[in-house]
C-alpha cells in the first residue's frame, strides 16, 4: 500500500520539478519584458514609447546585435582590457544588463548575427564565430578570418557589415579622403584624375560568408562611388541592400570663393541609396544638393555649386540635412511598435561637426516610413535628447551620440552611444 | 621689455573683451601694429580657416580633429606649430589617450603676419596662455627648406 502511493507521488514530484525547470528555462530564454525608466532615460520619444538605459560606461560602443533570447553583443571601437566585443545578459531579469564575457582582441565597428554565426569586423578584417543553440559563441578565442587585407585609411576606416539571405556578406570600405583631392581637404586643391582609390575603397564589397581569407582579389566590388557608409541593412522585403552615405565636408574651407559658411553647413545632403550590383553613386565627382534636388558636379572636378553632374550615377531614395553622420540603419520587422513602423527605416544620426560655426545637427534617431522598399513619407525625428543639450554648438559637449541600432526579439529597439558607452532600449506600450 | 609686456597685456585685454562680445564687429589690424601680432585679426582668421574643424571652443571633434586646448602642440615649440600651419599635418596624433585622424591642410598661402596673428590668437584663447608668435618667427621657419 505504502509503496503504491510512493511511486505515483514521486512521479508527480518529478513532473512538477520538470515543469518548473522548463518554466524557468523558458523565462531565461526570453528577453526581459520592457519597462521604461521613469525619466525615459533622458530621451524624447513619440507618444506611447518609453526608454530605459540597460547598461552604461562600456567604452566606445558602436554596432550591436541581439540573440533570439535577448542577450546582447556590442562591438567596441577601441579595445577595453584588450577585448573588443562584449557579451551581455540580464540574468536577474531586472531590465539592466551585465557584461558576462569579453573577447576579440581588436577594436572596430561592425557586428551582426546570421544563420548560426556571429560576424564582427576590425578596420581591416572580418571574422566569424560559430554559435551554439542559444546563439552564444562556442570558441571566442578562435574565430575564422573570412576577409583580410582591406584598406583602412586614417579617415572612414571602419567596416560595417551585413549579410543577405544567400550567404554573402557586404562590407563597406570607406574612402580615406574627403573628396579625392590632390591635397586632402586642401584649399582649392583639384580632384585626382580618375580617383584611383575607387579600386579599393569608396564602395561596398561582397564576399562569401563561409570562405576563409578573402580579399580584393576574390571579393566583388558590389557598388562604387559611395564615399563612406556606416549604416547599412539588407531589406528582407525586397531582398535589396540599402546604405546611408556620409556626405562630403568642407565646401567652404576648401572652396571659399564658391561656397559660404552657411552653404557649406547645409550642403550636401546625407543620402540613402538603394544599391544594386554594379551601381555607381558618383563620389567624388558629384554630391547631392537637397535644395536643388540634383546631383551637382563637385568643385574638385570643375563644379561651381550649380553645374549638374552625370546622370549615369544613381539617385538617392531619401535625403537628409547635411553632415548629420548616419552611423546605423535598421529596417524594422518587429511587432511591438505600431503598424506604421513595420518595414520602415530607423537611422541613428551620430551628429554633425562640419556645420560650425552654425548650430550642429543630428544627435538623434530618425524614422522613415516605407512601403514596398521605398520611402512612403518624410523622415521624422524618432528619439531625441541624447546630447542632453537644447542645441549642440560644439560636438564635444554632447553627453551621448547614437551610433548603433538593433532590433530585440520582442520588437523593442536597442541604441548604442559611443561617447559614454550607454545602451538604450526603446519600447512601446499602448496603455499609457 | 616693459613696452613689450605692456603690449602683450594690452593685446590680452583686447582678446578677453573680444571673447566676451563674440558678435561685436572687430576692426581690421592697424598697419602700425604690424610688428606685433594682432589677436583681433587672429580671431577673424581662426573663424575663416580653422573653426569648421577645431570648433568654436577650440575643443575639436572626438576621433577626428584634435583639440587646441592646453596641448603641447599648441603651447610647446613655436617652430613645430608654425610648421603645422605652413605645411599641414597628416599623421595620427594622440592627445590624452585619444587619437585624431583627419588631415590638416597646409595653410602656407597665408602671409607671415597672418600666420603669426592666428597662432598668437590660438595660443591665447580657449584657456591657453603662451607667448605670442611674431611674423619674424614665421618668416624664419618658412625660410628653412624642407
Amino acid at each position: 500500500m505504502r509503496n503504491k502511493t510512493i511511486i505515483p507521488l514521486s512521479i508527480t514530484c518529478l513532473l512538477l520539478v520538470g515543469s518548473l525547470c522548463a518554466f524557468m528555462y523558458k523565462r531565461n530564454a526570453e528577453i526581459t519584458p520592457f519597462k521604461a525608466d521613469t525619466d525615459q532615460a533622458g530621451l524624447k520619444l513619440p507618444t506611447g514609447f518609453g526608454a530605459s538605459k540597460v547598461v552604461d560606461n562600456m567604452g566606445k560602443a558602436r554596432h550591436i546585435v541581439l540573440t533570439k533570447d535577448g542577450s546582447v553583443y556590442v562591438k567596441l571601437m577601441r579595445v577595453v582590457n584588450g577585448k573588443g566585443i562584449l557579451f551581455l545578459q540580464d540574468k536577474d531579469k531586472d531590465g539592466k544588463y551585465e557584461v558576462q564575457t569579453a573577447f576579440g582582441n581588436y577594436g572596430g565597428t561592425g557586428i551582426t548575427i546570421k544563420n548560426g554565426y556571429l560576424y564582427a569586423s576590425s578596420d581591416k578584417e572580418v571574422f566569424r564565430y560559430q554559435l551554439n543553440d542559444q546563439e552564444q559563441v562556442i570558441d571566442p578565442a578562435n574565430p575564422k578570418k573570412i576577409v583580410t587585407g582591406l584598406l583602412a585609411g586614417k579617415q572612414h576606416q571602419t567596416k560595417s557589415i551585413v549579410l543577405d539571405n544567400e550567404n554573402n556578406i557586404y562590407v563597406n570600405i570607406g574612402a580615406p579622403t574627403n573628396s579625392c583631392q590632390e591635397n586632402d581637404r586642401g584649399v582649392e586643391s583639384k580632384g585626382k584624375a580618375g580617383c584611383p582609390i575607387l579600386d579599393s575603397a569608396g564602395g561596398i564589397w561582397q564576399f562569401k560568408a563561409n570562405q576563409l581569407n578573402q580579399s580584393y582579389h576574390n571579393g566583388i566590388r558590389y557598388a562604387t562611388g559611395i564615399r563612406n557608409v556606416m549604416g547599412l541593412d539588407w531589406n528582407t522585403e525586397n531582398n535589396t541592400l540599402y546604405v546611408m552615405q556620409h556626405g562630403r565636408d568642407n565646401l567652404n574651407s576648401s572652396w571659399p570663393k564658391l561656397f559660404n559658411e552657411k552653404q557649406s553647413a547645409e550642403t550636401p545632403a546625407e543620402v540613402m541609396y538603394m544599391v544594386k550590383k554594379g551601381d555607381n553613386a558618383g563620389w567624388p565627382y558629384i554630391y547631392y544638393d537637397s535644395a536643388l534636388q540634383k546631383k551637382i558636379l563637385a568643385p574638385e572636378y570643375g563644379g561651381d555649386g550649380k553645374k549638374e553632374g552625370s546622370s549615369a550615377y544613381i539617385n538617392p531614395i531619401a535625403d537628409f540635412p547635411a553632415h548629420m553622420a548616419p552611423n546605423a540603419l535598421l529596417f524594422y520587422t518587429g511587432n511591438m511598435f505600431p503598424a506604421r513602423y513595420k518595414n520602415g527605416a530607423f537611422i541613428a544620426f551620430h551628429g554633425s561637426w562640419n556645420r560650425a560655426p552654425e548650430k550642429q545637427a543630428g544627435y538623434f534617431v530618425v524614422f522613415v516610413p516605407f512601403t514596398n522598399g521605398k520611402p512612403s513619407g518624410k523622415w521624422e525625428v524618432f528619439a531625441d535628447g541624447f546630447s542632453g543639450l537644447d542645441a549642440v554648438m560644439v560636438p564635444r559637449e554632447a553627453q551621448h551620440r547614437p551610433c548603433g541600432l538593433a532590433q530585440a526579439p520582442d520588437g523593442s529597439l536597442f541604441v548604442t552611444d559611443d561617447v559614454k558607452g550607454t545602451v538604450y532600449r526603446i519600447g512601446y506600450s499602448s496603455k499609457k | 621689455m616693459k613696452q613689450k609686456i605692456a603690449c602683450i597685456t594690452f593685446l590680452l585685454i583686447g582678446l578677453l573683451t573680444n571673447l566676451n562680445a563674440q558678435t561685436k564687429k572687430t576692426a581690421p589690424a592697424k598697419a602700425t601694429a604690424k610688428t606685433q601680432p594682432s589677436l583681433t585679426n587672429g580671431k577673424l582668421l581662426y573663424k575663416k580657416h580653422c573653426l569648421v574643424c577645431h570648433q568654436l571652443d577650440g575643443g575639436g571633434v572626438m576621433g577626428l580633429n584634435p583639440p587646441l586646448i592646453k596641448t603641447d602642440y599648441v603651447l610647446g615649440d613655436p617652430k613645430r606649430l608654425i610648421n603645422i600651419l605652413l605645411k599641414g599635418l597628416n599623421e595620427d596624433i594622440e592627445i590624452d589617450g585619444e587619437t585624431y585622424a583627419n588631415p590638416m591642410p597646409a595653410l602656407g598661402h597665408l602671409s607671415d603676419q597672418e600666420v603669426a596673428d592666428v597662432l598668437s590668437f590660438v595660443r591665447n584663447s580657449f584657456g591657453n596662455e603662451a607667448s605670442v608668435i611674431t611674423s619674424a618667427q614665421v618668416k624664419a621657419v618658412r625660410a628653412v627648406k624642407k
